[in-house]
Formats: structure tokens, sequence, C-alpha cells
């Protein structure tokens, strides 16, 4: 649905702090994926993903969603917000209203919906992240603790009901508790409602546990782009550009390197387990 | 970037003769011709004063390109400023054109071009004290300059330290202002359509946050300046002590002789 055709993107152009801050990158995703967006610090994963609802546009080359031109003459960029939802790192910094319904409310309202409309969407994407309108909606944002104000302005964009849903860093600066929460709620407007999910982070376990196929950054190129495990099978080369792999791929390989036969492609807890258990139980069999 | 034609951090990291003075001597220097230009009632002293500025501006290794961004800002002022001279001036004199009861005159046409001229030398003078004076240069020097002052109850450390602090902020807050536009603008907020108290409206969204963060920032800032024993101007030393050099003294005297040069009376201009 949203296919990127050599996008190139340089700040500050014409002057002597001209950066490139994407360079030819090619890429294409398709409606219902999961998608991860990882780099280091600087390597244009921001950049990248504000190209996709028309608020940056391109140096050259261009950015279609579902074949028209994010960028064209003819294009309505409101409603392609509305239908692209963008959600910036530390989200909590753009809540304003007095109240959280209000500020929920904010996306629906500009849309011009009607007010029982605005008040069914606001309802369903509290409930969506975790916070019980009953008890949330009258409270002001500023009092929530930081993994709520963070989850109600998740709410504000998916109050707007878009078909795909771009988070960039979601969980950075929240505690465990509010990480797992955060990535759960994700995964359910992906399993629940098909969501088209693209998900920046640092957190090569996040990745693991959420996104079948990953989009490799570095220094504004795109310089890898396929499944999650194939990927993460390649731990030298994402070292170089400053990137790891999932702490459950990395226990599987220091346990082959000390003998255990476990495969080495393993990605989330869940999947470790079960590949241990399965070297444990062979080497039983070769040895009884 | 939204706020690309911003050009408040001027400062052009250059090595020059000029951007090595002591910024004591260019903030005098700047007010000196400041005064001047106000001063001159002729043109001759104006077109004498704009060589000396264009020797300067040479001398400071700027392009004119970097000087005139500073000028671009202020073009509708002086277009503004001059039809308002020509048309709207002091009555009498010779009339050039004539459009029902508005009259141009050729004394207004002089008059307005005067004006003009002055107007732009000052933005040039000021302008070039930005593009090779560094904020933190700037303020230190002002601090220096204020401290004869602090007898007189003006704390003149407080208020630079203010000026520093407020310099630094600006580019981050830009920063921060921008990300916020952008995250309102995802969930559909318009900021350049519209009607005005409507367009108005619409900056709500945009200044709440930043004020928040502005507040949370300074809390911050001041609790880590405390937390390295920050109390205030006494007894603290500096890492770039400011001293006048032998260039100092030299450009100030140059300056001081082309103000008086410029002030000359036109009859004497005349002579030469």
């Amino acid at each position: 649905m949203i296919r990127c055709e050599r996008l190139t993107h340089v700040y500050g152009r014409g002057t002597p702090l001209a950066t490139h801050a994407l360079t030819d990158v090619s890429l294409t995703i398709d409606a219902g994926e999961v998608v991860g967006v990882i780099g280091a610090t600087g390597s244009g994963k921001s950049t990248l993903v504000q190209h996709f609802n028309g608020l940056l546009r391109p140096t050259t080359g261009r950015v279609l969603l579902d074949g028209v031109d994010v960028n064209g003459r003819g294009t309505d960029r409101r409603r392609l917000r509305q239908q692209v939802g963008l959600l910036f790192q530390y989200p909590e910094q753009q809540l304003f209203e007095e109240t959280v319904f209000a500020d929920v409310a904010f996306g629906p309202r500009n849309q011009g919906l009607s007010e029982e409309e605005v008040r069914a969407r606001v309802h369903q994407a509290l409930e969506q992240v975790g916070l019980p309108p009953a008890q949330f909606t009258s409270r002001s944002p500023f009092d929530l603790s930081g993994g709520e104000m963070r989850r109600a302005a998740i709410a504000g964009v998916l109050a707007m009901e878009p078909r795909m849903l771009i988070l960039d860093e979601p969980t950075a600066g929240l505690d465990p508790q509010g990480r797992r929460e955060i990535l759960a709620h994700v995964g359910r407007l992906h399993s629940a409602r098909g969501m088209t999910i693209v998900l920046i982070t640092h957190s090569m376990d996040a990745v693991a546990q959420l996104c079948k196929r990953l989009v490799v950054l570095d220094g504004g190129r795109l310089v890898a782009d396929g499944p999650t495990r194939a990927i993460f099978a390649d731990p030298g080369s994402l070292a170089a550009i400053g990137l790891g792999v999932p702490q459950m791929t990395l226990l599987a390989r220091r346990l082959r390197e000390r003998g255990v036969p476990v495969r080495p492609d393993v990605l989330t807890v869940e999947e470790a387990r079960a590949a241990i258990l399965e070297a444990l139980a062979r080497r039983k069999n070769s040895a009884g | 970037m939204l706020f690309r034609g911003l050009a408040l951090g001027q400062y052009l990291p250059v090595d020059s003769v000029v951007h090595r003075l002591d910024p004591r001597t260019k903030i005098l220097a700047t007010l000196l011709v400041l005064i001047v230009v106000f001063a001159i009632h002729a043109f001759a002293g104006l077109a004498f004063l704009t060589a000396v500025l264009a020797a300067i501006v040479l001398a400071a290794r700027i392009g004119p390109a970097d000087l005139l961004r500073g000028i671009r800002p202020l073009l509708g002022l002086l277009v503004f400023a001059f039809v308002l001279q020509v048309f709207f001036g002091e009555g009498g004199g010779h009339p050039l054109v004539r459009w029902g009861p508005i009259v141009a005159t050729r004394e207004n046409l002089v008059q307005g071009a005067f004006y003009s001229w002055r107007l732009i030398l000052l933005v040039i003078a000021t302008t070039l004290m930005t593009l090779t004076t560094s904020p933190m240069e700037f303020t230190d020097g002002l601090e220096r300059l204020l401290r004869p002052l602090q007898r007189a109850g003006v704390p003149a450390h407080d208020l630079a330290m203010m000026m520093t602090i407020a310099l630094r902020f600006i580019p981050t807050l830009l920063e921060e202002a921008e990300k916020i536009m952008k995250a309102q603008m995802a969930r559909g907020a318009e900021f350049s359509r519209g009607s005005l108290p409507r367009r108005a409206r619409a900056l709500i969204p945009l200044l709440v946050p930043l004020f928040v963060s502005a507040f949370r920032r300074a809390d911050a800032l001041a609790l880590a300046m405390e937390a390295r024993c920050y109390r205030g101007g006494e007894h603290r030393t500096r890492m770039h002590e400011l001293r006048l050099r032998m260039c100092d003294y030299v450009a100030f005297v140059l300056i001081a002789a082309a103000a008086a040069l410029a002030l000359l009376p036109p009859s004497m201009w005349r002579l030469y």
C-alpha cells in the first residue's frame, strides 16, 4: 500500500549545513504487514516514515499510497494523514487538552465527524490501548502516569481510525511494565484488526516479537530488507552498523558455541524454550 | 524544516580580523555607527559610511549573500517606509507625479531615498556584528561592559546568564515546536489555512505542549546548574578572559575616525 521509489531527502539543501538524511531508498509495504524499521541513531528512520503521510516532501523520488503520489497536486493531505496514522517519539509531549477525552477527540474532530461519532471513536480508541473510558475520559492528561500518557497519545492517533499505523519508538523511556503493555496493544491492533503497522525501535527484542519483516537503515541508505529471521541470522553485519540481535538469538548462539545443538535462528523466549528442550532431548537420546 | 527561514543563529564561524576582535570593541563600534547613522544629514556622509562598512565586510570575509539574508526580512518595511515618505511626506516642493490628492514631490523622493539608505545601513551594521560575534562572545562582552553599573544595582552577570540561556534554547525550542506541529498535523491539525481567528485557535495545540516542555526544561536546567554549585556571578572565574589587544585599539581608533569624517558637514565634503 505504501511504496517509496528512489526516495532521497536532504535537510537544509543549499546551505553549508546540508545533510543527506535518506539516499535512494526504495521499498514497498503491503496492507496487513507488520514491518520493523531498525538502524542506529541518525540513520534516517524517522525521516523515512515522515514521508509516508506527507509531513516531509522527498527531495527526489516519489512516495505512493495505493498507487497515488502522496505529494501529487490533487492529493488531499488531510485525508492521507487520517489513513496513515503517525505516532511520534515521546508522543505524550503533544497532549494539550484539559481532559483525556478532548485530547483523543482532537483528531476525529479535525476530520469533521459528528459529536456522536467522535464520542464512539474516543471510547473505542481508549479501550484499544487499555485505558477504560469510564475512568479516564474526564481526567487531565497531565495527571496520568508516563505509561498512561503514552497510551492516551496512541489513542489520539487510533481515534482517527487509520488503516496504517506508524510508531516511532513507542516504548522509549518507559518501564518494563509499560513497555510490555504498549507492545501487547500494538500486537493486538494487528492480530484483531488487521492493521498495517510500521514499528521503529532500538529494541531488537521488540521487533523479534512483533515483526515478520525488517527494514534496516544505515546512514540514510537501505542496507537490508527481508524476513526478520533472515536478518538476524547475520549478527556480524548488524554489529558493523551499530545494531545487535535479540537476546534469545544471542543465547542460542552462545549455547551452540558450548556444544549444545540449539537451532541458531530463534527469536523469542518461547522459541528459545522449545529449541533448548528439543536440543536437550536429542542429546539425551544420543547419549542413552 | 519549517523554520529554515529564520536566521537567528546568524554567526558565521570564519577566521578573520573582525571575528578575532574583542566583542566589546565590536559592540561599542556598532553603537557608535548606529549613532552616527542617525546624526548624518548628508548623502555624502552616508556614502562614506557605506564605503567604510563595505571595507569591514571585506575584512570579515563575509559573502554578500549572507549579508543580504539579514536584510531580506526588512525589505517590506523598507518599501513601506519609502512609499510613505514619498507620497505622504511634507507638502510643498516640486511635484513629479500627481494622482488625485496624492502628490509625489522631488524633495520627498530624495528624503525617502535618504531614510531608506539610513535604514539599510542600520541593518548592515548590526548584521555585521551578529555575523562576526558568536552569541556567547556577545553576552560575555555585554556583561563586561555592564560591570561598572553593578554598583548601581544592575545585575550584570545575571542578565548575561539569562541571555546566554535564552539564546542557547532558541534552536531547541524551535526544533521542539516543529516536532509538535508535525505531531498535531498528523492528527489532522491545520496551521496555515482558514480565517485569522481560526488560525489563532489552531495555535493552542502547539503552544500548550511547547510551554509545558519549556517549563520542564527550565526546571531541569536549574536543577542541573545547582547540582554543579552555580550560585550567581560572585567569585566566578571564566574560561575565556576578555582582553583588549593592540588590534582592538587600532580598530576602535579607525571607527572613531571614520565616524568623525562621516559627520563632517556637507560643505566640508564639497571642498575636497
